[in-house]
């Protein structure tokens, strides 16, 4: 049957299983709209208030759900607003299809209305991108896309779709979902010398990623930490890969780790690294990284291995079978002097504020914590508030927490949050600062408009905290561009937006506001003002290790 | 550390609109040193071929050789070790020849092999192949005479032996 680009790509989009866009519309992709007009009763489209937020939204739909998130721009700005988003999806490896519409192919080059190289900008930002320029190759091409963003190391991939493609006519018939293409199976030989080197070992740990998370593979993670008798320590990616309550979970290490996990890794014989890069956030000083212990990387991507760190022993390949297999061979093992040090590190330090009357950030987390569920989604910011809830937040769940990782995008939370409470219809709650909120909370409309049973936790402390804190800390306290003297009203923007706004001083304030926002299931801003003078730590300085871990 | 090294890779990359510029851009965002960049078709007209001559240590050639690797245009990509390649530049080099150098740069030209394919009163264009090295032992022996410009393509590189570096099923 003959049909027209634009019902190609909205019947290939639905073949791919997409329940959900998230967009905004413009001129070069009007057509495509008007096919949604016509399928809205198959297929959601959900209007953003900024083409970033549409992209994050996809983010963090997929981040919640496994599933490839889907948005859609017109040409010109609505492609170079959805930038920021791919780059935040391509340094989480988040799976996500971005579609732009663009200008006519025989205007393209002429710099027309709202004309921009999409497919240039995209080229660093994405896995990968294409430009159809034949209406033939438009259903193969989305299929492809759909591919290619789940499989192997996942990603963001963009299909620039010129007007003409649009309209263009061809047969189409449909042919299916786009399978995974199968991840290949690390070498075993390599698996029985990881073996070896875990028997050993007598101070192993598991050191995960975000790549756990998108394997699937948490269950494996958690059963070889048991196997080993070894403790688990995340990247902020991989926080959710085991619960957060169990006796091994050490949580993060890094700049802003845990105690017990920055010295757990520094004092360890044996990092069993999984789906970790292993960047300069979470390991400090190279040269000092782990530097007592041997390392065994994992990790789907062979180009990660050998990159940031030299491991021991490099096994690149699916992830969910190196563990299988490790776990299965393995006789268990026991470390009940490790388990003593590790357990002894715990708690050692006090590195929080006491209470002490004024609104604590760590009691805004914990307060949250009692009422949520194990399903509940966290997403955040970027800041020391997203750092604080890495730190204090006890996750149960894989794919509960949302935050930007890698490029670390002020702004990400908001559009996040829409997405993962779309995707699984769960409460959410959006801890941001009152800088990040800033940055995009007119997504705050997209909320009430999908009336999304969101909370938005807003940890106020009137500066801009991790400039702050870095000015207090390296920079003789010259606080500069980090005051915001602003007089914002978060409880009556909230209530301008059609949310409920409402304000925490102390922590009566606070549970009295969190009792009221988890009875409802609308959105709900929650404007909590905070000390100014929190700093988020331990912290590693930049470059730093262990030895230079500050407390306090 | 190891220290820095040139070396030559060759990459078949499919005809797709962008396979260049992404292969390209790879280079500024992994701040990898390119030295030269060729491409061009091939017998099959689904792929070009591109050689491409970077410098940087083990450390580098190898996260260069992986980075190329993923990309999804790049079919194959290979190290091209200098001891088993056919490696060739070309060269053409126009050069200040008034009457008593003249002879002298037409001497050179032909000790190493290389054609003359245009002369003027005050010049003459010199064409070279061969390996780089070669071209600039030429180019420093001629400096002296004025070298008014000349343009180099950088390297191509071919496996010795019958074995292809793609081969399509």
């Amino acid at each position: 049957m003959e049909r027209s680009g634009c019902q190609i790509l909205i019947e290939t989009l639905i073949e791919q299983g997409v329940t959900t866009i998230f967009g905004y519309p413009g001129g070069q992709v009007l057509n495509i709209y008007d096919e949604l007009y016509k399928n809205n009763h198959r297929i959601n489209h959900v209007l953003t208030a900024h083409e970033q937020g549409a992209a994050h939204a996809a983010d963090g739909y997929s981040r919640a759900s496994g599933k490839v998130g889907v948005c859609i721009a017109t040409s010109g700005p609505g492609a170079t607003n959805l930038i920021t988003g791919l780059a935040t999806a391509n340094s989480d490896s988040i799976p996500m299809v971005a579609i732009t519409g663009n200008v006519p192919m025989e205007l393209i080059g002429s710099d027309s209305f709202q004309e921009v190289d999409t497919f240039g900008l995209s080229i660093p930002v994405t896995k990968h991108s294409f430009r159809v320029d034949n209406v033939e190759n438009l259903a193969e091409t989305v299929q492809e896309a759909f591919r290619l963003a789940k499989s192997g190391r996942p990603g963001p991939v963009l299909i620039d779709i010129p007007k003409n493609i649009q309209l263009d006519k061809t047969e189409y018939s449909p042919t299916g979902i786009a399978e995974k293409t199968p991840d290949p199976k690390p070498d075993t030989a390599l698996l029985d010398q990881a073996l070896e080197m875990i028997y050993e070992s007598k101070r192993p740990i598991v050191y995960c990623g975000g790549g756990v998370i998108n394997a699937n593979c948490s269950e494996a993670a958690t059963t070889l930490v048991e196997k080993t008798d070894a403790f688990m320590v995340c990247s902020m990616m991989g926080l959710t890969a085991m619960d957060n309550s169990h006796a091994r979970y050490l949580g993060m290490s890094g700049m802003h780790g845990r105690f017990a996990a920055t010295k757990a890794i520094s004092e360890c014989d044996l990092v069993i690294a999984a789906g970790v890069r292993f960047t300069d956030r979470a390991t400090g000083n190279k040269k000092k990284f782990a530097s007592n212990a041997k390392i065994i990387h994992l990790d789907i991507d062979s180009a990660e291995q050998g990159k940031n760190i030299d491991a021991t022993l490099q096994i690149p390949g699916d992830l969910g079978f190196a563990l299988n297999y490790i776990t299965s061979k393995l006789e268990p093992q026991k470390h009940p002097q490790w388990e003593e040090t590790v357990n002894s590190y715990k708690n050692k330090t006090k590195d929080y504020t006491a209470p002490n009357g004024c609104l604590l950030p760590w009691e805004v987390i914990n307060a949250v914590n009692e009422r949520a569920t194990p399903e509940t989604n966290i997403a955040t910011d970027v800041g020391q508030h997203q750092m604080w809830v890495a730190q204090y937040y006890n996750f149960k769940n894989p794919r509960t927490f949302q935050t930007s990782g890698g490029l670390g995008t002020m702004g990400y939370g908001m559009g996040a949050a829409i997405g993962a409470a779309v995707a699984t219809g769960n409460k959410t709650v959006l801890f941001t600062g009152d800088g990040s909120f800033g940055m995009n909370l007119n997504e705050l409309a997209t909320a009430v408009s999908q009336n999304l049973p969101l909370i938005i936790v807003i940890l106020n402390n009137g500066v801009l905290g991790m400039i702050r804190q870095w000015q207090n800390l390296f920079f003789d306290n010259h606080f500069i561009a980090s005051t915001l003297e602003r007089k914002t009203d978060f409880v009556k923007l909230a209530d301008a937006f059609g949310a409920t706004g409402l304000r925490a001083s102390n922590p009566e304030e606070l549970n009295e506001a969190l009792d009221k926002a988890f009875a409802l299931s609308s959105p709900v801003v929650i404007d909590c003002l905070i000390p100014d003078e929190e700093n988020v730590f331990p912290m590693v300085p930049p470059n730093g290790s262990f030895d230079n871990i500050i407390l306090k | 550390m190891s220290s820095d090294q040139q070396f030559a890779v060759s990459i078949i990359v499919s005809n797709q609109s962008g396979a260049l510029t992404r292969i390209s851009s790879l280079f500024s965002q992994r701040n990898f040193n390119i030295d030269s960049f060729t491409c061009g078709v091939t017998n099959n007209p689904e792929v070009s071929r591109m050689t491409i001559t970077a410098t940087g240590d083990a450390n580098k050639k190898e996260q260069l050789l992986k980075q190329i690797s993923k990309l999804y245009d790049v079919k194959k990509v290979e190290l091209m070790t200098p001891e088993n390649t056919i490696l060739r530049e070309l060269l053409i080099a126009k050069v200040n020849a008034t009457g008593e150098s003249l002879q002298t740069i037409l001497d050179a030209a032909n000790v190493f092999r290389s054609k003359v394919v245009d002369m003027s009163p005050e010049s003459v264009c010199i064409e070279m192949t061969g390996e780089s090295s070669k071209l600039n032992a030429f180019l420093t022996y001629i400096a002296p005479y004025g070298i008014l410009e000349y343009c180099r393509t950088g390297l191509v590189a071919v496996e010795r032996g019958s074995k292809c570096l793609y081969v399509v099923d």
